[in-house]
């Protein structure tokens, strides 16, 4: 029996690798990511390990508002000069360095625009010489405070050399320095993982990274011979007590590399996640595959039954060819998936500038994934057709009559039950338990029962489509054809629907949330001018306070008001923090009356906050900010969220203990009469010395800030662009399969005088066709996903639903387009049938 | 060969399948001539190259060597567009079985090489045809509800409703019973006689040959008798003189 099933299996070598090419392409992904996430993992084991190979020891101060790398941006805490002295004198300690690094230091390249930065920090230090990984390219490190140096990954993205002047942005305005020196790494490198590196003397970092002079962030210490890290670390500890952590190099190292690793994991899961639905959707297609190629079989397997194989036997021997298929299919998935880590290690490494990514591996969770998706997934796939198969009649082997056309009922009882149990999780997900999972199992189930139904919807609705191309004998002809076998086209198109749902889900719940916020946005701020920043590297835009100060003094100015932004943890619990430098203000600016300027012990907080938390006005909280100590503010006055931006507002003081001591908006509201045109000009000149931010009108800061939306849904069609590729190969396969059931219909067509052009497009208008049901199908599906997610966002506010016409009418005419291609290969086979031998096909 | 305009002619015609060992002749330099508005059968054993020879004259297959003429045209030679031109608009075509598509309806069947070709029946001869296969209450019908010979009907009305050159038949009565064979037989020889149609046929069957008014023997790739005005016993006859073995 076995051999009979490979035997067969070899016999059909096309379906073999269109079936195969779902699993291939889906079992890539998961192992692509895998290979991703562990070569990116072990690059920064790497990097982080050198970085530290200097550092025996190094002394921090307990952040004071800890935050991951998947969280954010986390702030060092100043130390003072004074732990410096303690450390050097501590037993076995040779060399203690007060060491001044953090993120933030901008440079102004010589085209006058900052230097970009996707992820690696820009980093402003004190200059401390070279260590033993550094070496000087070109000068000397600055010794003036006029001067400074850079790492040549600086260098050549600012495209400076040694003699510029030199601008950069740090917490303080713009300052210009004289570049005296450029240094490079060992084997010749520009930078650490494509860190961007500007050296100040001590004193200037100092100022210009933390604010203050006489603090460093960190101690970097080398111990003396004879003395091993651990034993000094704890010395150290002992003599500093609680407040500073002492690490070892190898144990920061491995810290840094672990936080982020957890960064990685985040964005494996999102791999997987797409990867996921590209399975699902490869399913359908095996499903298909699978049906077919035992209605093709039906004699042959009657036949066995006839010869004595059990209804088992016939079970496992469609089953076998799915494992067979599943296995080379995992084998080559992963094959291309360790091609496709490859890349996106290479592309991460050239976006980030200078990353050195580790050599590829293939960790061993990738091969077992791999594996078990691989044949999971084309058996789970398998099994129905597998016990359609053992239900043929022994006697079909006698009977020259095709398996009749089973009645609808039963699927679409069964799509019916499935459908609105999918619809019974997703009202649970949304209204009851707002949980993710019961959401993403609803919408799943859902699909299936869509899926189900699609066979009894699809007959009217193709007929209908089909009408489109019904004024040619060969458009009717391919119409006809779609509506033939009803199964096989809804499977085809449901799978293409499913990406088709999800990205148009995706696109209504975030064009509606851009549109509320918008409309929010339009309805609450007054100010005309906006005074903000794209972000440029890690860390949000900002802008020197001053310009606040000056824009005030125009003529035609009503109010300025800056905000400033951060995370804190209130009560213990941290969130995001607004600070602004006068609530009336600001009030005045988003146009909410009734709210007045803030002491430095109050706060305002969004009466949204204040029902969750269940504080009152007057209640007092305990604030800490990423700089200085504990705070206690009251709650002096709450507003309604919308109408003011973020749920804490706190005081001017309190933006001296931001991570980010300047603004990062500026709302500029005109006396009434006065014209944005007068005004907006001499706003630009105020930020000419920001280049960070830009001062716009209102409705280009409205378009600005919505422009997140369209970035996700670009990122939601690159990233389901995989299952809706995988949709078109069924596509493929159920027209590669028509045309050669259809051989002697096409060999027919062609005596009777239809023209090869004529054939193709009738093979054409098939495929068409059921890409359009498919993509109608999934625009449906998901605006009415998309609607019940908005619906149930509706607290949230998210209170305008947005149907994208715009969008849906372009999947649909995509759809088509693929319909065209996916119809190439099978037309073009269609119209090279020799006409003879079709007729004579059996 | 009578002095009637010839429908369709073939001059010795040459047909090789394979090269060198695995050659096989399937016609060896056949010529003849297919006079307009006369019902012709070619006759012959499994081998004889009767159904090659019809393919070759209806520009089905290539020959590899001689003429093949329809009407004044030269088919020997034409590219793809012109013969599938050739086909739908000079040539019907009856095949033995799987005749008509199964999503159309009889009279779409019927129909079809017009509709393909853009051009609508003529309604007069289109009523004549139907009521000489004797389908009017059949028209909306798909194959499906349709029997054997209905089927087969419905073949003939398409070959014949575009008024074509020269239908060419390929065992229409193959797979009928004897009744509704003969049936067709009797209406594909009324439209030679009524309405002057020409049609090829090839057939083993004596019987279905004595509806023609011309038989064409061939065996082993060469014309070895003819026969005018045949009846069952006279192709019989030629059939057992021993030089033609059917």
């Amino acid at each position: 029996m076995l051999r009979a099933t490979l035997k067969s299996l070899l016999a059909r070598k096309l379906r073999l690798v269109l079936s195969g090419l779902a699993v291939v392409l889906g079992v890539m992904f998961v192992s692509g990511a895998f290979v991703t996430t562990d070569t990116l993992g072990r690059t920064f084991d790497n990097l982080f390990a050198e970085g530290y190979a200097t550092t025996d020891v190094a002394v921090t101060a307990k952040p004071k508002v800890s935050v991951t790398e998947v969280e954010g941006e986390q702030f060092e805490t100043p130390l003072p000069a004074s732990v410096v002295s303690t450390v050097a004198k501590t037993d076995g300690v040779k060399e203690a360095i007060g060491v001044v690094a953090t993120d933030g230091a901008r440079v102004i390249g010589s085209d006058g625009k900052v230097v970009t930065s996707f992820g690696p920090p820009r980093i402003g230090a004190n200059w401390t010489g070279l260590d033993a990984i550094m070496r000087m390219r070109e000068g000397r490190g600055p010794t003036a405070d006029t001067e400074i140096a850079v790492n040549a990954e600086v260098a050549k993205a600012a495209g400076i050399k040694v003699g510029d002047k030199v601008a950069v942005l740090t917490q303080l305005p713009k300052q210009t320095f004289t570049l005296v020196g450029i240094w490079g790494y060992t084997d010749d490198r520009d930078s650490l993982g494509g860190v961007q590196e500007v050296a100040f003397t001590t004193p200037v970092a100092q100022r210009s990274m933390l604010g203050q002079t006489g603090v460093f962030t960190q101690v970097t210490v080398r111990v003396a011979d004879g003395q091993t890290p651990e034993a000094v670390r704890d010395r150290i500890a002992t003599e500093l007590g609680g407040a500073y952590d002492v690490k070892t190099g190898t144990q920061l190292a491995e810290e840094s590399s672990a936080s982020f690793k957890e960064a990685l994991s985040f964005f494996n899961n999102i791999l997987l996640g797409f990867a996921g639905v590209a399975l699902f959707v490869g399913v359908f297609l095996i499903l298909n595959t699978f049906s077919i190629i035992v209605a093709q079989r039906t004699k042959e397997l009657a036949l066995m039954r006839a010869l004595g194989a059990s209804r088992r036997q016939v079970i496992n021997s469609v089953l076998t060819e799915a494992v067979a298929i599943g296995l080379i299919a995992a084998v080559l998935g992963l094959a291309a998936g360790i091609g496709v880590g490859a890349l996106l290690v290479y592309l991460f490494g050239t976006m980030s500038g200078g990353l050195e990514p580790a050599s590829v591996g293939v960790p061993v969770a990738a091969v077992l994934s791999a594996l078990i998706v691989g044949v999971v997934v084309t058996v789970v796939a398998a099994v129905l057709p597998a016990i359609r198969a053992s239900r043929i009649a022994p006697v079909a082997a006698m009977q020259d009559v095709a398996t009749p056309d089973r009645p609808l009922t039963k699927v679409t009882v069964a799509g019916a039950l499935v459908g609105a149990a999918g619809a019974a999780l997703l009202g649970v997900g949304l209204y009851g338990a707002g949980s993710l999972t019961l959401i993403l199992a609803g919408v799943l189930v859902t699909f299936v029962g869509v899926a189900l139904l699609t066979p009894l919807i699809s007959k009217p609705v193709v007929a209908l489509l089909g009408r489109l191309f019904s004024w040619s004998v060969p458009g009717r002809l391919g119409r006809l054809n779609s509506g033939r076998n009803p199964r096989r086209t809804a499977i085809t198109a449901a799978a293409l629907m499913v990406g088709i749902a999800l990205v148009t889900g995706v696109t209504v719940v975030m064009d509606s949330a851009k549109s509320s916020l918008a409309a929010q946005a339009e309805d609450t701020i007054k100010a005309q001018i906006v005074v903000s920043g794209e972000q440029t590297g890690p860390r949000p835009p900002s802008f020197d306070e001053g310009v606040l100060t000056r824009a005030r003094q125009l003529t035609g100015v009503r109010t300025v008001a800056g905000v400033w932004n951060d995370q804190a943890v209130i009560d213990g619990e941290r969130t995001y923090v607004n600070a602004t430098d006068d609530l009336a203000k600001l009030a005045d600016a988003y146009g909410t009356p009734g709210l007045t300027t803030l002491r430095g012990d109050q706060m305002a907080v969004s009466s949204e906050v204040l029902q969750e938390r269940g504080w009152t006005v007057g209640s007092v909280h305990e604030v800490q900010l990423p700089r200085g100590e504990l705070h206690r503010y009251s709650i002096a006055a709450t507003y309604d969220e919308d109408r003011m931006p973020g749920s804490y507002l706190l005081p001017a003081a309190a933006t001296k203990e931001f991570g980010i001591t300047q603004p990062i908006f500026g709302y500029v509201r005109l006396d009434d009469g006065v014209s944005v045109g007068q005004v907006l000009p001499e706003v630009k000149r105020l930020v000419a010395d920001s280049p960070e931010v830009n001062a716009t009108d209102r409705s280009a800061f409205i378009e600005q800030q919505s422009g997140d939306f369209d970035t996700v849904i670009t990122m939601v069609q690159v990233l389901l662009g995989l299952a809706i590729l995988i949709a078109v190969l069924g596509v493929v396969n159920t027209l590669a399969l028509s045309v050669l059931e259809r051989t002697r219909e096409l060999g027919l067509l062609r005596a009777v005088g239809l023209g090869r052009a004529q054939t193709m497009r009738m093979v054409t208008v098939e495929s068409v066709v059921i890409s359009v049901f498919g993509a109608l199908l999934g625009v449906v599906v998901g605006a009415g996903l998309g609607t019940a997610v908005v619906r149930a966002l509706d607290g949230e506010g998210i209170t305008d639903l947005v149907l994208p016409w715009d969008r849906m009418g372009l999947y649909l005419g995509l759809a088509a387009l693929v319909g065209v291609l996916a119809a190439v290969l099978p037309s073009i086979r269609a119209a090279r049938l020799n006409v003879l031998a079709a007729i004579a096909h059996e | 060969m009578s002095a009637t305009p010839v429908a369709a002619r073939a001059d010795e015609v040459w047909k090789v399948y394979g090269s060198a060992e695995a050659r096989v002749v399937a016609l060896r330099g056949v010529s003849a001539g297919f006079a307009s508005g006369k019902f012709t059968a070619i006759m012959g054993p499994s081998g004889s190259g009767k159904s090659t020879l019809m393919h070759c004259l209806a520009g089905l297959d290539t020959v590899t060597r001689g003429t093949v003429h329809i009407g004044g045209t030269e088919v020997t030679g034409l590219g793809d567009k012109a013969l599938t031109r050739l086909r739908r608009d000079r040539v019907g075509f009856i095949f033995q079985q799987f005749n008509l598509l199964p999503t159309l309806t009889a009279a779409e069947n019927i129909r079809l090489p017009m509709d393909i070709a853009g051009r609508k029946p003529d309604p007069g001869w289109w009523d004549t045809v139907i009521e000489t296969v004797g389908l009017k209450d059949r028209l909306g019908h798909r194959p499906s509800q349709l029997s054997g010979g209905q089927q087969q009907r419905v073949a003939c009305a398409r070959a014949l409703v575009s008024r074509p050159d020269v239908i060419f038949a390929d065992e229409p009565t193959g797979n009928l019973d004897s009744k509704s064979g003969a049936e067709i037989l009797s209406f594909l020889r009324a439209s030679v006689r009524e309405h002057g149609q020409t049609i090829v046929m090839v057939t083993h069957d004596p019987v279905a040959a004595s509806y023609t008014d011309r038989v064409v023997f061939l065996a082993d790739g060469e014309i070895v008798a003819e026969l005018d005005e045949p009846t069952p016993e006279t192709v019989l006859e030629a059939m057992k003189s021993g030089e033609v073995l059917v």
